[in-house]
């Protein structure tokens, strides 16, 4: 039999069941004033929510794969268009696309044309250097670990800041090979 | 060229149209992230109760938001001010917008006149949790009573908001009862108004 087409990520999205993006955006609102009022650093709010969002992308890639039926990406390129593609769509139901590539590929960003994270957010002066999606680039990381990608995932600008698109790149820094004894599924 | 068609910048969030409110999020990306608030809280604290309370706290600032954008939106910038009103506006508007569908049921407490339950045979947030055994009477539901909490603390009617775990004939899953009891002045003001 040969394997199934990977399935559209609008396809995947339309077969799962979803819940209103304000329960969601609010929660995560919820989640980073918290983090605010225990952390009280900027920075360290960032680095947990980061952390957060690792822990949730190594769980994430098991659904990602089991719905999608991606097969194994050739290259980085392909990836990058994975994630922006199905893989946002799937679960935030948001278009994203890849551009700017460095010569070797290994090195695009991810813009985020919609962000439901942000709706009626407004960062206060007092929180400037709070990277108020953070918890998207450790998702990635985390997820992309997974399938053996070792990736530096950061925020270029951010509409919260002023700026006009959310652009985060994914830098691949290494392939982790996978080793002998190959690990089986617990 | 670069900036056409770019999303159309507003300088105060306050300019922005409210939005409709029809925007939908999985439900998986939905439960990842409340699992991990629920992980978060829980290493920060040391008892049950106190890890119910982070969560209801979580929940106050969602529901105090969920109020003034509702009134704003559905209610054409009116809030209730009766009880009954309150409470129908909570179990029907506030629950169908966050969780898609009327709540189970709303029910006035039997044994005192300032209590009343709304009643979900599947909480959203409980979906994806089971709760070990250790942690005995633990609900997730308290961030919605956090929720329902921050609705009623917000159109003026204060309350005290528990979530707890009601055994249902012929079901298997428990179900979820948010309590809520009024407050005195609350009941006193209701009086009042006759």
């Amino acid at each position: 039999m040969p394997p199934a087409a990977p399935r559209s990520g609008d396809a995947i999205f339309a077969s799962v069941e979803r819940v209103n993006a304000e329960l969601f955006t609010l929660t995560y609102g919820a989640i980073v004033r918290q983090l605010l009022t225990d952390l009280e650093e900027v920075e360290e709010v960032n680095k947990q929510l980061d952390q957060m969002g690792y822990n949730i992308g190594i769980r994430l890639i098991d659904e990602f794969l089991a719905k999608s039926n991606v097969s194994r990406c050739v290259d980085f390129k392909e990836t990058a268009e994975m994630i922006a593609k199905v893989g946002f769509k799937m679960f935030l139901g948001v278009t994203a696309s890849v551009m700017n590539w460095d010569a070797d590929g290994t090195c695009c960003s991810i813009v985020l044309e919609d962000n439901p994270l942000v709706d009626f957010v407004e960062l206060p002066d007092t929180c400037q250097g709070l990277y108020y999606c953070n918890i998207l680039s450790g998702v990635i990381r985390g997820a992309l670990e997974m399938v053996a990608m070792k990736t530096e995932v950061t925020w270029i600008p951010d509409i919260l800041r002023g700026d006009d698109a959310y652009e985060l790149q994914v830098k691949l820094l290494k392939q982790v090979p996978e080793e002998y004894p190959y690990k089986d599924d617990e | 060229m670069i900036g056409v068609g770019k999303i159309k910048q507003y300088s105060n969030i306050l300019e922005k149209p409210l939005s409709k409110g029809k925007q939908e999020v999985s439900l998986s990306a939905f439960a990842f992230l409340f699992s991990e608030l629920v992980q978060y809280n829980q290493t920060r604290v040391d008892n049950i109760a106190e890890l119910e309370r982070r969560l209801e706290d979580a929940g106050y600032a969602v529901g105090a938001r969920v109020l003034e954008l509702l009134c704003h939106r559905d209610k054409g910038n009116r809030r209730e001010t009766r009880l009954l009103g309150i409470l129908s506006f909570v179990h029907s508007t506030v629950w169908k917008v966050l969780f898609g569908k009327v709540a189970d049921s709303l029910e006035k407490g039997t044994e005192h006149e300032d209590e009343y339950m709304i009643s979900e045979k599947d909480l959203l947030v409980n979906k994806y949790i089971s709760i070990p055994k250790d942690m005995g009477t633990f609900n997730c539901g308290a961030f919605v009573a956090g929720i329902v909490r921050g609705v009623l603390d917000g159109a003026g009617f204060p309350a005290v908001v528990t979530a707890h775990f009601v055994p249902m004939e012929g079901l298997q899953r428990l179900r979820t009862t948010i309590l809520i009891k009024f407050a005195e002045e609350v009941l006193q003001r209701e009086a009042r108004l006759g």
